[in-house]
């Protein structure tokens, strides 16, 4: 299953991009297994998810919790606690 | 109601934003206006602009829902949020809220319901710019806290007693 996934502010600078098609196995099936593995697919993704605590997520523009299922997401977002306002 | 959403670079005019909540009808009593702008501080270090980044589509997405909500809670006649992204220098405008009602009391409280989810669910991101250094603000605890206490039930009719 390819899924887009998009990152947004230090999440974005700590992976060196703004988005990315990327293909999970499918047993990656939670956002938060989705953040485990992206984790370990190089430096640059152990860096940015070092902290999955702190690190938010959105299912096609929705905010999600770790527990929410990436089955027939179409767009996966991460980014740190928002600071706008 | 009469709603507007926007997310732009540019500047706007405060005034006339306010003054289209109500124009042309006579059943708006309170309009309360919010406007966030860019200090020349943070964290007692003086910084040179501020960089709003944000989710194009989402960011939209949030504010209506949110928009929604208070409509649900509050006899709203008008609501309007703008908020700009890109870089902003000190005293530069932020966010306006307006919100519009027959009665003071629904706008205020809209106006700050509205305000604290965007400030903790608006997919928005603050970057500092000082001493030639860029660095990401942090979430406030607060502000989490602020936005918390929407979600408590409302007091019982006889809390109190």
């Amino acid at each position: 299953m390819t899924i887009k996934v998009l990152y947004f502010a230090s999440v974005r600078e700590r992976v060196g991009k703004p988005e990315e098609e990327i293909e999970p196995p499918a047993e990656v099936a939670t956002v938060g297994q989705l953040m485990t593995w992206l984790a370990a697919q190089g430096d640059e993704y152990t860096y940015a998810f070092e902290n999955p605590k702190v690190i938010r997520a959105a299912i096609d523009r929705k905010h999600v919790r770790p527990d929410a299922s990436i089955i027939g997401a179409g767009e996966i977002a991460f980014f740190p606690p928002m600071t706008g306002g | 109601m009469t709603t507007t959403i926007r997310l732009q670079r540019e500047p706007f005019d405060i005034a006339a934003e306010v003054a289209k909540l109500s124009g042309g009808r006579t059943d708006v009593g309170a309009v309360v206006t919010f406007t966030g702008i860019c200090r020349a501080d943070e964290k007692d270090a003086p910084i040179a602009a501020l960089t709003l980044e944000h989710y194009p589509g989402m960011a939209e997405a949030e504010i209506a829902r949110h928009t929604e909500e208070a409509r649900a809670r509050w006899p709203l006649l008008g609501v309007t949020v703008i908020h700009r992204h890109g870089r902003l220098k000190p005293g530069e405008v932020i966010v306006l809220v307006a919100t519009a009602s027959s009665h003071r009391q629904a706008a205020f409280a809209a106006a700050e319901f509205l305000m604290d989810y965007l400030k903790t669910r608006a997919p928005f991101w603050k970057q500092v710019e000082a001493a030639g250094e860029t660095a990401w603000v942090d979430a406030k605890a607060a502000d989490d806290e602020a936005a918390e206490r929407w979600s408590a039930p409302p007091p019982r009719p006889d809390a109190g007693k």
